[in-house]
């Protein structure tokens, strides 16, 4: 056995426990009165292992991850800005963990309290007038607006709405929330300089338009500087506008997307108020809303009565597009961006925009200095910005994958690769404002490194990473050949 | 600044590099009358003492109550090993592993959980969870509308003894997708759904029945028989499970002559906090032939390039990320902490661990009950058998035994006025950590309330 992919079951023994964490066993009669015909049969294989085993086993498979406490991280759009660790103390203090969703008003009203200031610094911050915490990810929370939008038409009467826009460049999340929401996508092309086409946008919209979704700045790390016309031009349809929060960070602080006239938006608390990844979730997705999209916010908000709050319920909001988890979303997440919000406070929160936009503006430079082709280079980045590797995959057959792996062996984490989609060969590079410049530095000096090597010995390039736990894995054969649980031999 | 380490020289160097005089300059593409104001009505920054000190006030607010509510989240003891080790850093701030070279040890987990969860299911595969219980329900409603190809509808049945807030959730999800659910209503006396209540919808076309064991009132369904019933009318079966209950019940891969299609459920019992709500995780397995409709994250086993075994994503060609419109949810994540959390809780119990938990669980809310019930006027609403929840009727309105409880510091339950109409009646709860001591508390409480 290869120790290094160990798993949890090859070290369990039979009669081995870690007694002391599971309560002493029942007395068979206390489960007498349960059907025979119910009970089960034979003991699920859970791991039969010690506590110890247990801790080394995952302490030692976690130390195999990159993250942002080891390495930079600059996976584009994803925002791995440094979680402080006070906010994590802060939500896992008692009187927040051990509160019941269902637990009444009188008894959580610490709670709603930090709920309360959330959803009014979100509203500011955004410039929007309404806020529901509740979505639990970025794309429950498209889900949410685009069910708000569905739900503002439908309340007008007005059915023939069956579209809902997306430009060429978005997240794949974007067209599979407008089928969620029952709408056909219809897919807007972007111009070279990263824009969206004006002119092909106006002639999509129509009477079938029920709005468009865009991330502003755009997911070629740019911002949409024709914003205001779009808006009119979905707006005079009769569509909604719908913004993707994904980039939001770049512009915390320096405009709104409600004075760019979106309606209806959503926010990654995960990215841009510093919630951690957690190897992929769990994060929050809260939603805002223009004045004429209020009534139909998901439910559970928290309402304010003079000194004490409480939950909005039904009879507050009629309309509301109802209830997206059994209880407020997720909650502990929410604790976590409460304590960034007041860390932050206004000052800080100004500040975000333009630190994260400085080292993105930074490292574009340096890295064609050093020899890369910016995406867009007459734009200035937003928070994040594109190269492409066309030139030297043709060049030398080294393709952006292929460098990707290979900052891994420089300790580096590697940028988002392949999106967006309509630029070739790119890598997306999203710094944070919490990384310092020789942090920044580190990176572009590997970065310049790998170009050295990509033209005098590919094969270096193309073999990588070498230092990594394993190489690249066979993708066709995980597919192929499923083996998504595992049995005993 | 907090947060942000560059120096006032480092500032000059990074601006000297790009060519611009000030960081305002790198904003010039942004028209000016959109530029934001001051954000005055944020706050002034807070220390980290200052922001401790402030929520630390707030959750203490919340605290002192002896809480006897489960209507889906439950009070267990959580081992100190589970979140010292899931909130480790690797872990905390590592993300979706798109870079599986640099990303073993989430994968491996991941693994590791589908392989548990699969095995507390008795199912053949499962997902890398997904939000919550409710939301995965929804999940599954979709899916098994992709999977039932017999099926030329869009209609599924639901039983009203499944969670309320569940059928809420599942009807708000897909609602817009011209899904219908039609309600089956539960037998008044025995607090289930019988195979005669479905009688009247045998022979048309639904494309699942969906089974919550147990139901909501805590009461144990016929799963076998509700399972062949569905299966012999061309109907797939979501199964509703709390992952407690399969240490002692048997698992949804057994039911019937041939097994449930589809899992879901809540993960949060497995070792995640009650926390407000979340975040928890919903799990989802399903049998093998139903795969490529699941949605979510999955984790295969493979080798590398050297042969040497290794985890990577697959099947991603059902994921939004490559798929767009047509894939089989928008969703892009799991709840990897929450997820991972309850990885490293399963294997710390074991199988004979979880057994004790739900032996507990299940003899503290009989104590419970037979105490309440010995009360004047208080029964017991169902005749059945019961896993860790009871539902008892109370000579008087349950809203306001609730709250004059909850006066005294007992959050004594979950009312069924608003969502079944049952105005005296209501849910009850006494998990693991519930002592003997805080049981009598409780009854003598509620002899006071009622008197």
């Amino acid at each position: 056995m290869n120790r290094e992919a160990q798993l949890i079951f090859d070290v369990s023994k039979a009669g081995r426990r870690a007694f002391s964490q599971a309560p002493k066993p029942v007395a068979d009669d206390k489960l007498s009165d349960l059907p025979a015909g119910l009970r089960r049969q034979s003991k699920p294989m859970l791991p039969e292992v010690s506590e110890l085993q247990v801790v080394r086993h995952y302490t030692n498979l976690s130390s195999k991850n990159f993250a942002i406490d080891k390495q930079f991280y600059p996976l584009g759009s994803c925002t791995m800005k440094y979680n402080p660790r006070g906010a994590n103390r802060a939500a896992m203090l008692p009187g927040f963990l051990k509160r019941h969703p269902l637990a009444p008003e009188s008894h959580s009203q610490g709670y709603l309290a930090c709920l309360f200031e959330l959803q009014e610094f979100l509203k500011e911050v955004t410039g929007m007038k309404g806020v529901s915490l509740t979505p639990m990810a970025g794309a429950q929370g498209e889900f949410a607006g685009v069910a708000m939008i569905r739900a503002y038409h439908e309340a007008r009467n007005d059915h023939a709405r069956t579209e809902i826009l997306v430009p060429e460049a978005a997240h794949g999340t974007n067209p599979a929330t407008a089928v969620m929401c029952g709408y056909k996508v219809r897919e807007v092309p972007v111009n070279n300089n990263g824009d969206v086409d004006l002119e092909a946008l106006k002639a999509a919209c129509g009477p079938q338009t029920a709005g468009l979704m865009m991330t502003n700045p755009s997911t070629c790390g740019v911002f949409e500087r024709q914003i205001e016309a779009i808006a009119k031009a979905v707006h005079e349809s009769g569509g909604l506008l719908y913004y993707d929060g994904a980039n939001l960070n770049a512009i915390l602080g320096k405009v709104r997307p409600g004075d760019m006239g979106f309606d209806v938006i959503h926010m990654n608390l995960h990215k841009t108020f510093a919630t951690p990844h957690g190897g992929g979730g769990p994060g929050a997705g809260p939603v805002g809303v223009s004045e004429r999209l209020k009534p139909f916010l998901p439910t559970p908000i928290v309402g304010q009565d003079g000194d004490s709050y409480r939950w909005l319920s039904d009879a507050d909001l009629p309309q509301t597009i109802g209830h997206l988890s059994a209880f407020m979303g997720n909650a502990g997440v929410l604790l976590r961006a409460y304590y960034y919000a007041r860390a932050l406070g206004r000052e800080g929160m100004l500040r975000v925009g333009e630190y994260s936009s400085l080292a993105a503006n930074y490292m574009l430079k340096r890295l064609q200095q050093v020899g890369y082709t910016a995406a867009y280079p007459e734009r200035r980045a937003s928070h994040e910005f594109i190269i492409t590797l066309a030139k030297e995959s043709k060049a030398f057959d080294v393709s952006a994958m292929d460098v990707a792996k290979r900052l891994l062996d420089y300790n580096q984490h590697a940028p988002t690769t392949y999106f967006p989609l309509l630029v070739p060969e790119c890598l997306l590079i999203e710094p944070t404002e919490t990384e310092t410049k020789e942090a920044l530095d580190e990176f572009i000096d590997a970065m310049a490194k790998i170009l050295e090597e990509a033209r005098e010995n590919p094969e270096l390039v193309k073999g990588a990473p070498y230092s990594q736990p394993v190489r690249r894995l066979d993708d066709v054969r995980a597919a192929r050949e499923l083996n998504l649980v595992w049995k005993p031999a | 600044m907090p947060y942000i380490p560059h120096t006032p020289d480092d500032v000059q160097v990074m601006l000297d590099a790009i060519g611009v005089a000030r960081i305002e300059d790198l904003f010039d593409e942004i028209p000016a009358h959109l530029k934001a104001g001051a954000l005055e009505k944020l706050p002034d920054g807070l220390t980290e003492m200052e922001v401790t000190a402030l929520m630390s006030a707030r959750a203490r607010q919340d605290e002192g109550a002896v809480c006897f509510i489960g209507a889906g989240a439950y009070e267990h003891h959580i081992p100190a090993a589970v979140w010292e080790v899931a909130t480790r850093g690797e872990y905390y701030t590592a993300y979706t592993p798109y870079q599986a070279e640099a990303s073993q040890g989430t994968l491996q987990t991941i693994y590791e959980y589908q392989s548990m969860i699969a095995h507390l299911t008795g199912m053949d595969v499962s997902n890398a969870s997904v939000y919550d219980g409710a939301s995965g329900l929804a999940e599954a409603v979709l899916m098994a509308l992709r999977a039932n190809r017999k099926s030329k509808t869009n209609r599924v049945l639901m039983p009203t003894a499944v969670h309320p807030l569940y059928r809420r959730a599942t009807r708000d999800i897909v609602t817009n997708q011209g899904v219908t659910i039609e309600e089956v209503p539960f037998c008044n006396e025995r607090g289930v759904t019988s195979v005669d209540a479905l009688a009247q919808y045998a022979g048309e076309d639904y494309a699942a029945l969906v089974i919550a064991q147990p139901n909501f009132f805590g009461c144990l369904e016929d799963v076998d028989a509700l399972t062949d019933w569905a299966h012999a009318n061309n109907m797939l079966v979501i199964a509703v499970v709390n992952p407690t209950s399969l240490a002692l019940l048997k698992p949804p891969g057994e039911w019937g002559e041939n097994g449930v299609d589809i899992v879901v459920g809540e993960g949060q019992p497995l070792g995640v906090p009650l926390s407000s709500g979340g975040p928890y995780f919903g799990f989802m397995c399903c049998k093998q032939q139903h795969v490529r409709q699941m949605p979510g994250r999955i984790i295969g086993r493979t080798v590398d390039m050297d042969g040497k075994p290794g985890f990577a994503l697959t099947l991603q060609a059902r994921e939004q990320h490559i798929r767009r419109s047509k894939a089989t949810s928008n969703i892009c994540t799991n709840q990897g902490l929450a997820m991972t959390a309850a990885t490293i809780y399963m294997s710390l119990l074991g199988a004979d661990g979880l057994a004790s938990v739900a032996g507990h669980c299940h003899a503290n809310t009989n104590l419970l009950a037979e105490k309440l019930c010995s009360i004047n006027g208080v029964t017991r609403r169902f005749a059945s058998s019961t896993f860790h929840e009871v539902v008892i009727e109370l000579p008087q309105s349950a809203n306001l035994t609730l709250k004059a409880l909850a006066a005294k510091n007992i959050l004594g339950g979950y009312s069924l006025a608003p969502a079944y109409g049952f105005d005296n009646a209501m849910l009850i709860c006494a998990t693991e950590v519930r002592t003997l001591d805080e049981i009598e508390q409780y009854a003598a409480a509620l002899a006071e309330v009622l008197a």
